[in-house]
């Protein structure tokens, strides 16, 4: 395993080095110690490499992610995983604001709590909180799966559009076109694989679903340009 | 943006490096605000009260501030000046009328903080040069708190920087903007509470010395702010005894806390508590929004 110390490398030549593991992988392995909750550590990676961030991060940590495994020893700071492409990046303790904000694609497991605006605006990432999330997660949310095994806080899916929502616990409240919907087999399917791949033990018939009653002004055809 | 740090200390031990420990948080949030840097400082209860105050002409204002205020008031009052900042000490039940005088015998001082334990120091510029002009770093205490300004709504002056003093031996810092602050200004003018900058905090710390005045604990009266403050906002208030955190129910403006047998920290970024003893083992965590959460020895 490859060793950098942020505070002796300095962030810009840490970022490069692991982005340029693109070209060619010249290590699998990689951990980034002296962390001190500084900000973008590890973002716009672009190689299937496993990156362990030891201690808590600050803003953007994991961002743009495409192929990588980054592993957050710690708290992560707002925005983690932010526009993720692929890959997987994992909290091992709570997130703050818009975790997995945009993303596109791979995964963001969260083994402790997730606070406000989770997933906002996601667009086909996975989600999985082992905890509770904060208000407003799932804003705007377009398309991709959030799992919450705790509790969600106030106006889950506000304005949501094709992404699926499940909850194990209560939900303070729904936003605006969000509903509970039922839970058929495939979700529960779907349910099962994600719960195993972000190692919790819930089970998938502890859960509700919640998407779009697509009632908003968008979803009427007779409003299209 | 602006940066908010507070630490509120379990452990006895650490006291003497209060100062210390609270620079360094203030210092490494230095890039959410460079305008202006303040912090309060929570000391040792000596049976007396103090005024923390200020003069842009210091030398001159405070020469025979102490000789002036003690036979205005008939009592001993002592000076201690500190760069642009002096402590007045004073007897407990001299503060009310001291405070009054100054406003007639040396009108261009102005009073930073009041109270039993707390002293407020404050001016433009960055945090480290702040901290170093009124050597915070030796500062001995219980718990205190500091803000480093990015100035959005108001003037960049010592009086717009914060902590701003909300009553006695209380203080209030703050992260956002307030929006309703002109209309709510206007509003305690006519209840006779009066601000003297056109900034949005200072609205705000009115406000809440407004309530106390008509009853309110501090907790009601930050619970009733939810209500009446319309805005982002993450207040840290200090106290006499320890220090609360509220934030408004969107909740934008970042605050993360971290707690260990040792300490009870607060910041706007983790990275402000990346220094203080076992953070590693900490047990770090956000606020929710709209909850007044309080710390107290």
């Amino acid at each position: 395993m490859q060793t950098l110390d942020l505070q002796a490398v300095g962030l810009r030549e840490l970022n490069q080095k692991l982005q340029s593991q693109k070209d060619s992988v010249e290590h699998q392995r990689w951990q980034v110690v002296n962390a001190k909750g500084s900000h973008a550590i590890a973002v716009g990676l672009d190689a299937p490499i496993e990156v362990t961030v030891e201690g808590s991060t600050g803003y953007y940590c994991g961002g743009m992610n495409q192929k990588a495994t980054v592993t957050i020893n710690g708290y992560a700071g707002p925005g983690v995983a932010e526009n993720m492409m692929s890959g997987s990046v994992i909290v091992e303790g709570d997130a703050s604001q818009y975790a997995g904000a945009t993303g596109n694609g791979g995964t963001l497991v969260i083994k402790g709590n997730a606070s406000s605006r989770c997933g906002i605006s996601m667009k086909g990432i996975n989600i999985v909180v082992h905890g509770n999330v904060g208000h407003m997660s799932a804003f705007m949310a377009q398309s991709g799966n959030l799992v919450v095994c705790g509790d969600a806080g106030e106006a889950l899916g506000d304005s949501i559009y094709e992404a699926r929502l499940f909850v194990r616990g209560s939900v303070q409240s729904l936003g605006a076109d969000c509903i509970e919907k039922e839970m058929k087999e495939e979700h529960l399917q779907l349910l099962k694989q994600l719960l195993e791949q972000a190692q919790s033990d819930a089970k998938p018939e502890e859960f509700k679903r919640y998407g779009s009653a697509r009632k908003l002004y968008n979803f009427n055809i007779d409003n299209a340009y | 943006m602006c940066g908010i740090v507070g630490l509120y200390l379990k452990d006895k031990a650490l006291e003497a490096s209060l100062g210390h420990m609270l620079t360094d948080m203030l210092v490494t949030m230095t890039d959410r605000g460079p305008d202006s840097a303040g912090i309060a400082i929570y000391g040792e209860d000596n049976g007396r009260a103090k005024l923390t105050v200020q003069s842009d002409n210091a030398a001159v204002s405070f020469e025979h501030l102490a000789d002036k205020l003690s036979s205005a008031l008939g009592s001993t009052i002592s000076l201690d000046r500190i760069d642009t900042h002096a402590v007045l000490s004073m007897e407990k039940d001299s503060l009310a009328s001291a405070r009054e005088t100054l406003k007639t015998i040396a009108p261009e001082v102005r009073v930073m903080s009041r109270g039993e334990t707390l002293e407020i120091y404050k001016e433009v510029g960055l945090p480290k040069d702040v901290a170093a002009r009124f050597n915070v770093p030796q500062m001995q205490g219980s718990h205190g708190i500091g803000h480093t300004r990015m100035a959005t709504e108001s003037a960049v002056t010592t009086m717009g920087a914060h902590p701003f003093n909300t009553g006695k031996d209380l203080c209030l810092v703050h992260n956002g903007s307030l929006s309703n602050h002109n209309s709510l200004r206007r509003k305690l003018a006519r209840y006779g509470v009066s601000t003297e900058t056109q900034n949005d905090t200072e609205v705000a710390a009115a406000y809440l010395t407004w309530r106390m005045q008509e009853g309110d604990q501090l907790g009601e009266a930050l619970e009733r702010s939810l209500e009446d403050l319309d805005g982002f906002y993450t207040f840290v208030v200090g106290t006499k005894d320890g220090f609360g955190v509220l934030r408004d129910p969107i909740a934008c403006k970042p605050a993360v806390m971290a707690e260990t047998d040792q300490y009870v920290a607060f910041g706007s970024e983790y990275r402000a508590m990346v220094n203080l003893p076992n953070i590693e083992n900490a047990r770090v965590w956000e606020p929710e929004p709209a909850t007044v959460y309080f710390w107290n020895h």
